[in-house]
C-alpha cells in the first residue's frame, strides 16, 4: 500500500525526522486559513503518482491569497489519471543550498534493508543513477544491528556532506530506519532531503509504501488507506479477496493462481488480443468468490469477451462452475465467454456449465484464441 | 531417484487440524506419503486418521520429534502463525522446511532466513504449492494425478502454471523426477539455483524446465548460474510479459520496479545461456520432446 506524502512525513516526523510544518486542505478556503497561520507556503497535489511537479500539482504560495488560488487550480486536477482531492501546505524552507537523495529499501537479491542515497537529489534522481550509478551510495543494513555510525559517517563522507552535519545525519537516518522497521515498508524515501540556508537537514518531500502483508499489525497505518483514490472495481476485489488489476484491453480474464493468470494475460496477447485485467480468484476459491470476480469483469464496458482459465489444484472446476452459474443468474449479460477448466473436478464443471451455452477449450493457447476471436465480434 | 523428498522421507505437518492442512495432509498421504506425526497447539494426544492411517498430534514439533524422528515438515497455519512455526521446525532440529503459508511480512521472513542459515535449515516457501516426487510422495498442493514418473525435474515460482507445465509434459509421455515449487515471495527459502544444483547432481534428471516470473533478479542469476555449472538442458518460461510496470501481480514479489524484473530482462538473460524461452507455456513441454529426440 501507498502512502500519500502527507502521510509518510508525519511518520518521518515520529521517529525523529525533521519535516516542514505542514497542514492538508481539502478546499480552497481551508487553504487559505492554512497560509494565513503558516505564512509562505508550498501547495502540493497528494495523489499516488510520481511526476505531480511537471504535471503542475506543484506551486508557491507566498501570499494567502496566492495560496488559495492556487490550491484552487490543483484540486480536482488530473494528475496520470489519479483525481486531486486534497493538497498539502508546507511552510517554505529557509533558502534551500543542497538535496540529497535518500532512502531505506528492500534488497531481494541480499535480503537485507539497503540505504540509498545520493549527493544528487531531486527530481532527476532516476536520471542520476542510470546515467552515474558510482553517484548513488548503497549500505546494507543488518536488522540485528541497525544503522551503525560507521555506516551513517560513510555516507555522508561519500556525499561530501559537510563534517558539521555528520551527527544529525546519522541522527536522521537511524530515525528513517526505525521507521521503515515500525511500519513494515518496503521503501522509505526523502527526495530531496535538503540542506536549508540556516544549515540544516529538512526533509522536504516523502514516501513511503508499506507490506500489505503486515497490515494486521498496523492498525494505524492500515486506517490510512484513501478509498476516495482506489478505483471501485479493485476496492470490491480486495474486499472479497481477489487480485484484481485493471488494463485497457477488451478481453476480462479470470484465473487461479497469479502466475497463471499473468500467463492467460501474455498468451491472450501473443493472439493479437488485449487483456482488460489482471485477475487472480485465489486458491481454493468458493462460488461467491467465483461469482464476484465475474461481476467485477463485466462491470467494465471494455470487455467484450471473457476467458476463464482454471487449472484445479486447491480450486475445484465444480465450485468455479456454480460461481459462473450463479453470477449469469444475477447480472444480464451478452458478453461471450469462453471457458477452460482443468484439474481437479474439471469434469464435474464441465458438466455443469453444459446448458450455460458457453464456448469452451481444452488448452490455454486454443481458449485463447477463442476469445480473441470473440472480442473482435467474428464469431 | 529424486531430489529433496522420496517414499521414505518422514513428513511432519505443523497445522495439521486445520481445514486445509486436514484436506492437503489425506491427500499427500493417499498419494504415498510417510507421514508420520502432526502438530497442533492444544490439541496434543488426539489421532488424525486418513483411511487406515492414525497419525500422532503433539503439541509441539520438539515432542513429535522426541517420538516419531520427522526430517522434513510442512507449515500450513495462519500467517500470523506462520513465522513462528519456520523457527519452531528449525529449532527442532528439522533439516528441510516447506511453508505453504502465503502473506508473511517481508521483514519477517528477512530475520527468519538468516536464522535459517545459521541453523543449517532448508526451508522451501513460504507462498509455494510445496513439492512432488512422482509415485512416491509429496508435500503440499501440486496434485498428484498431472505428473508422472520421468527424466525431467521441474522448478518453479509458480502454482497453477507449473501444474500447467507438468500437465503438458505427462501427456506428452515425459515423467519427472522431482517437481518443485519455490514461491514467489520477495524473501523465500530455496531459490532457483539451489534447485539447479540438485538437479545436476541427480543422476535421474536428464532435462531441467524452469518456469520464472517478473519480479527480482532470480532468473538472471539463475542464467549466470546454468551458463558456469549447469551441463544440462534446460527450457524455460517467464511469465508476466505484459505486466504493467509498478503493479503488483498478485505474487509478493511479482512487481516489475523501474528497469529491474521484467521479462525481457530474464529472457534475454536465459537465451544468452543458451537456455530456450518459450513464447507459450503450451510449448514448453513440445520443445523438452524434441531437445529429448522424442
Amino acid at each position: 500500500m501507498n502512502l500519500h506524502e502527507y502521510q509518510a512525513k508525519r511518520l518521518f516526523a515520529e521517529h525523529g525526522v525533521p519535516i516542514p510544518n505542514g497542514e492538508v486542505a481539502h478546499t480552497p478556503a481551508e487553504a487559505r486559513e492554512i497560509a494565513e497561520r503558516l505564512g509562505g507556503v508550498i501547495v502540493k497535489a497528494q495523489v499516488h503518482t510520481g511526476g505531480r511537479g511537471k504535471a503542475g500539482g506543484v506551486k508557491l504560495g507566498r501570499t494567502p491569497a496566492e495560496a488559495e488560488a492556487a490550491a484552487a487550480a490543483i484540486l480536482g486536477m488530473d494528475i496520470k489519471g489519479y483525481t486531486v482531492g486534497k493538497v498539502l501546505l508546507d511552510e517554505l524552507a529557509p533558502g534551500i543550498e543542497q538535496e540529497i537523495y535518500l532512502a531505506v529499501l528492500i534488497d531481494r537479491a541480499n535480503r537485507r534493508p539497503m540505504i540509498m542515497a545520493s549527493a544528487a537529489g531531486g527530481m532527476d534522481i532516476e536520471q542520476v543513477a542510470e546515467e552515474t550509478p558510482e553517484k548513488i551510495i548503497k549500505v546494507h543494513i543488518e536488522p540485528s544491528l541497525g544503522v551503525r555510525s560507521y555506516q551513517s559517517t560513510y555516507v555522508a563522507s561519500r556525499m561530501g556532506l559537510p563534517k558539521e552535519l555528520w551527527r544529525d545525519f546519522h541522527k536522521l537516518l537511524t530515525g528513517l530506519y526505525s521507521c521503515f522497521n515500525a511500519n513494515d515498508a518496503s521503501l522509505t524515501e526523502i527526495n530531496p532531503l535538503v540542506i536549508t540556508g540556516e544549515g540544516k537537514l529538512l526533509a522536504v518531500d516523502g514516501k513511503m509504501t508499506i507490506d500489505d502483508n503486515a497490515l494486521f499489525r498496523l492498525e494505524k497505518v492500515a486506517a490510512m488507506r484513501d478509498v476516495a483514490e482506489e478505483p471501485d472495481a479493485e476496492r470490491q476485489a480486495r474486499e472479497a479477496g481477489i487480485n484484481f488489476i485493471k488494463l485497457d484491453g477488451n478481453i476480462g480474464c479470470m484465473v487461479n493462481g497469479a502466475g497463471l493468470a499473468m500467463t492467460t494475460m501474455d498468451v491472450t496477447k501473443l493472439f493479437g488480443g488485449e487483456p482488460a485485467n489482471f485477475l487472480d480468484i485465489g486458491g481454493g476459491a468458493q462460488a461467491e468468490q467465483v461469482a464476484a470476480a465475474l461481476r467485477i469483469i463485466l462491470s467494465d464496458p471494455n470487455v467484450k469477451a471473457v476467458l476463464i482459465n482454471i487449472f484445479g489444484g486447491i480450486t475445484r472446476g465444480d465450485e468455479v462452475a456454480k460461481g459462473i452459474v450463479a453470477a449469469l443468474g444475477q447480472v444480464e449479460t451478452e458478453v461471450p465467454m469462453v471457458v477452460r477448466l482443468a484439474g481437479t473436478n474439471a469434469e464435474e464443471g464441465m458438466a455443469i456449465l453444459a446448458d450455460a451455452e458457453m464456448e469452451t477449450a481444452v488448452t490455454l493457447s486454443d481458449a485463447a484464441q477463442k476469445a480473441v476471436k470473440l472480442a473482435q465480434g467474428d464469431n | 531417484m529424486s531430489i529433496l523428498i522420496d517414499k521414505n522421507t518422514r513428513v511432519v505437518v505443523s497445522g495439521i487440524t486445520g481445514r486445509e492442512g486436514s484436506f492437503h495432509t489425506r491427500q499427500m498421504i493417499e498419494y504415498g506419503t510417510n507421514v508420520v506425526a502432526g502438530v497442533t497447539p492444544g490439541k496434543g494426544g488426539q489421532i488424525f486418521e486418513a483411511g487406515d492411517q492414525k497419525i500422532p498430534v503433539f503439541n509441539t514439533i520438539q515432542e513429535a520429534v522426541e517420538s516419531t524422528n520427522p526430517n522434513a515438515s510442512m507449515i500450513i497455519v495462519p500467517a500470523r502463525f506462520a513465522v513462528d512455526a519456520i523457527y519452531e521446525a528449525a529449532d527442532a532440529g528439522i533439516p528441510f522446511i516447506t511453508c505453504l503459508t502465503e502473506y508473511i511480512p517481508v521483514l519477517d521472513m528477512i530475520e527468519a532466513r538468516a536464522y535459517l542459515d545459521a541453523k543449517g535449515a532448508r526451508l522451501l516457501g513460504p507462498n509455494c504449492p510445496g513439492l512432488l516426487t512422482p509415485g512416491e510422495a509429496k508435500i503440499g498442493f501440486i496434485p498428484g494425478s498431472v505428473a508422472m514418473p520421468g527424466p525431467v525435474g521441474v522448478v518453479s515460482k509458480s502454482g497453477t502454471l507449473t501444474y500447467e507445465v507438468i500437465d503438458a509434459l505427462t501427456r506428452l509421455g515425459i515423467g519427472q523426477t522431482t517437481c518443485v515449487g519455490i514461491g514467489g515471495d520477495p524473501i523465500n527459502g530455496t531459490d532457483f539455483i539451489d534447485v539447479l544444483k540438485l538437479f545436476e547432481a541427480d543422476p535421474d534428471t536428464e532435462h531441467i524446465v524452469m518456469i520464472g516470473e517478473i519480479g527480482g533478479n532470480a532468473e538472471e542469476k539463475a542464467a549466470a548460474f546454468i551458463k558456469e555449472h549447469v551441463t544440462k538442458p534446460v527450457t524455460s518460461f517467464i511469465a508476466g510479459r505484459t505486466a504493467p510496470p509498478g503493479r503488483r501481480m498478485g505474487h509478493a514479489g511479482a512487481i516489475v520496479e523501474g528497469k529491474s524484473g521484467t521479462a525481457e530482462g530474464k529472457i534475454e538473460a536465459l537465451r544468452a545461456a543458451g537456455v530456450p524461452v518459450a513464447d507459450n507455456p503450451d510449448d514448453i513441454a513440445k520443445i523438452v520432446a524434441e531437445r529429448m529426440g522424442k
